[in-house]
């Protein structure tokens, strides 16, 4: 479905339906425009059916729909009200830039527009999904000492990594020295509480921008969205909420390595019958 | 890097530098539809930009610095160490199953004599898990995920045991409510298994992880293991607690308690021996008598003129409240006027054990018997 206003124009700034061979309206790889900075260079024009190994058609299958891995009937509207994500801080508290995201404010609390968050979310899901599919690695980061040890059980659950704890300086810019010599970076970021445990911006945030790191974050009514890829505007301390976040993370998560190693079964079995030219035979979306 | 560039494919090279997987054809693919891209740059441009991108690896100076010896190294080390031992031995004429690491160093010493007065300069032959520093393995798999989920924070074994530690509290008092649901719990305090134990020090702490740790990050540690205590506990999270006790040795509550003996009159008596700085005495102490004390032949009174040495000699018997009840004969060498006396002293101490009840062997342990440690 064509992305309605409810997203902000910037991120629909690469989705844009086109008038090609496909009947189905997706959000294919981004032409180089203005507005999409650092987007990967590969022209979609004159993309190399040439080797047509496996692995390439494992990775560009999923691309091909527009939500191959079915995130949207894990919340709606109605769950994430109970789950009180609506719930903001204080007026007082208010972030400027997060003035969009806000539905209005009642005796002088913010409440967050679930409408937004909704479709925030469901991008943010999508891209988690994706990344879990090509075996990306996935950190979930958070300082907020009440939540630390959900976060730690809810990456371990799904086969990911946390750093809920004191984040040295250079971990990310100085890897190498801090890590070891041929260490492999995150190659996604998951806040689930974007400030530090002195309400200042968590330094995960701008190194991950620094290093060219995607990141998804839950951005409460006092945190700044600005550098955050994949921005979710939602409660970051109440219980229920966090609870429901990282139920849908690694829900989302498991879900697409799930699909990863069916798909990769499936292909094997097939390259073993040796017809290559038989099309996929499993259908887009996963089952339960 | 090095100069600013607004191109798109640096972005994508500087993160090949790092280590994450491309295939070679589609860097190359990459670079080649970038440059098509670029129409105003000048051929030389290109080609700088071209090989700026080969050339710049970022060698990491100092990881490099510190040796990384890999575990088929270390294998190799050892085989040759096992195999050198057995061709020293045969050298020497000496079995080479029973050739222990003693035997080894002297031999070395003899066939290799150093003058050095560094000890640590001269030829050694040491299993290798000596000599090269343990260091860790490589902490992530062939595709370059790491194994452990804490790997990201840097103190992986250190914070997963401060998460296991959490779990256990939270385990816990999940537990403790449900009982107190249930009407079930009761006030208990067990606090006997702490006695005769103490916490690991930071460096056994650092040991075990084989991690460096901060003095925070320790008492952090400790705190939590200490909030779990304060909890009723089962067995699993006592076992857990106790990983990191040590006990401390005590010291032997067994004092040695000569045997009443008896002489030919058949009058009871104990003989033991004390020292004191140089001093050494040795004293007889009868059951039953009426405060005489003679040293080595004469009277202690001529041979202790002045009173302090008196008042040492009668020290133990004023605390067992036994004064006037036990006659002494003592023997003494060395030492001075006041060393002879404290000699005197404990020997009497440990001869009258014998003849006092256990409480009281208690009571003297803790002044009068544990006296031989300071030598002056």
């Amino acid at each position: 479905m064509p992305p309605g206003p409810a997203l902000p124009r910037l991120l629909r700034a690469g989705v844009r339906p086109r008038p090609q061979l496909l009947t189905r309206t997706t959000p294919g790889p981004a032409r180089p425009s203005g507005r999409t900075l650092g987007s990967a260079a590969a022209p979609a024009v004159s993309d190399p059916e040439g080797d047509s190994g496996l692995n390439d058609r494992i990775l560009r299958e999923p691309l091909k729909h527009s939500d191959f891995f079915n995130v949207k009937e894990l919340f709606s509207v109605r769950s994430l009200f109970d789950a009180r994500v609506h719930l903001g801080h204080k007026a007082g508290c208010r972030h400027r830039f997060m003035e969009p995201y806000i539905f209005g404010s009642r005796l002088d609390q913010d409440i967050i527009d679930l409408e937004q968050t909704a479709a925030h979310l469901q991008l943010a899901l999508n891209f988690t999904a994706h990344v879990a599919y090509r075996q990306g690695i996935i950190l979930f980061v958070g300082r907020n000492r009440q939540f630390s040890h959900l976060i730690e059980n809810t990456a371990r659950d799904c086969g990911e990594y946390a750093h809920t704890r004191y984040f040295k300086g250079g971990l990310l810019t100085n890897a190498p020295l801090l890590l070891g010599p041929m260490v492999r970076l995150p190659d996604l970021i998951i806040f689930l509480h974007t400030l530090n445990n002195v309400f200042e911006p968590h330094v995960a945030v701008r190194d991950a921008a620094k290093m060219n790191i995607p990141t998804v974050g839950v951005v409460d009514t006092n945190c700044n969205p600005t550098l955050i890829t994949y921005p979710v505007p939602g409660n970051d301390d109440s219980p229920p909420s966090i609870q429901l976040f990282c139920r849908l993370f690694r829900t989302t998560i498991n879900r697409a390595k799930e699909k990863r190693r069916q798909v990769e079964a499936l292909y094997r079995l097939q390259g073993r019958a040796g017809a290559e030219g038989r099309s996929p035979a499993s259908a887009p979306s996963p089952g339960a | 890097m090095a100069a600013p560039c607004v191109f798109c494919g640096k972005a994508v090279s500087y993160r090949l530098f790092l280590g994450a997987r491309v295939s070679l054809a589609r860097e190359q693919g990459l670079w080649k539809a970038a440059a098509a891209e670029v129409q105003t740059g000048t051929a030389s441009q290109i080609l700088r930009l071209r090989h700026t991108t080969v050339v710049s690896t970022k060698k990491n100076i100092a990881a490099l610095r510190r040796e990384t010896y890999t575990l088929d190294f270390i294998k190799k080390q050892i085989e040759e160490f096992n195999i050198g031992k057995r061709h020293l031995a045969n050298m020497m004429g000496e079995d080479p199953e029973t050739f222990t690491q003693e035997d080894i160093d002297r031999a070395i010493a003899y066939l290799f004599p150093s003058g050095l007065f560094e000890k640590r300069a001269r030829p050694i032959m040491k299993h290798p898990e000596q000599i090269f520093p343990k260091q860790r393995a490589i902490q992530w798999g062939e595709d370059g995920r790491p194994f452990h989920f804490l790997f990201y924070t840097g103190k992986p074994s250190y914070y997963s045991l401060m998460h296991e530690a959490y779990g256990k509290i939270l385990d816990v008092e999940k537990h403790q409510n449900q009982l107190r649901a249930q009407g079930l719990f009761s006030e208990k305090t067990k606090t006997k298994d702490l006695i005769g134990s103490r916490w690991l020090i930071k460096e056994e702490l650092e040991e075990i992880l084989v991690e460096k740790l901060s003095d925070q990050d320790y008492a952090h540690f400790i705190r939590l293991l200490e909030r779990l205590l304060t909890l009723q506990r089962g067995g699993a999270e006592e076992e857990f607690v106790q990983r990191f006790r040590r006990s401390i040795t005590i010291q032997s509550k067994k004092q040695l308690i000569e045997p009443v003996r008896y002489d030919e009159q058949g009058m009871a008596f104990s003989r033991s021996e004390g020292r004191r700085k140089s001093a050494e005495a040795e004293a007889v102490v009868y059951a039953h008598g009426s405060g005489r004390v003679s040293v080595n032949g004469t009277h202690y009174l001529r041979y202790f003129p002045v009173t302090q040495d008196r008042e040492q000699l009668m020290f133990p018997f004023h605390f067992l409240d036994r004064l006037g009840k036990h006659d002494v004969a003592c023997t003494v060498s060395g030492g001075g006027r006041a060393a002879q006396a404290g000699a005197i002293r404990l020997a009497v101490a440990r001869a009258l054990c014998t003849f006092v009840t256990e409480e009281e062997v208690e009571w003297m342990r803790q002044g009068s018997l544990g006296q031989e440690f300071r030598q002056g």
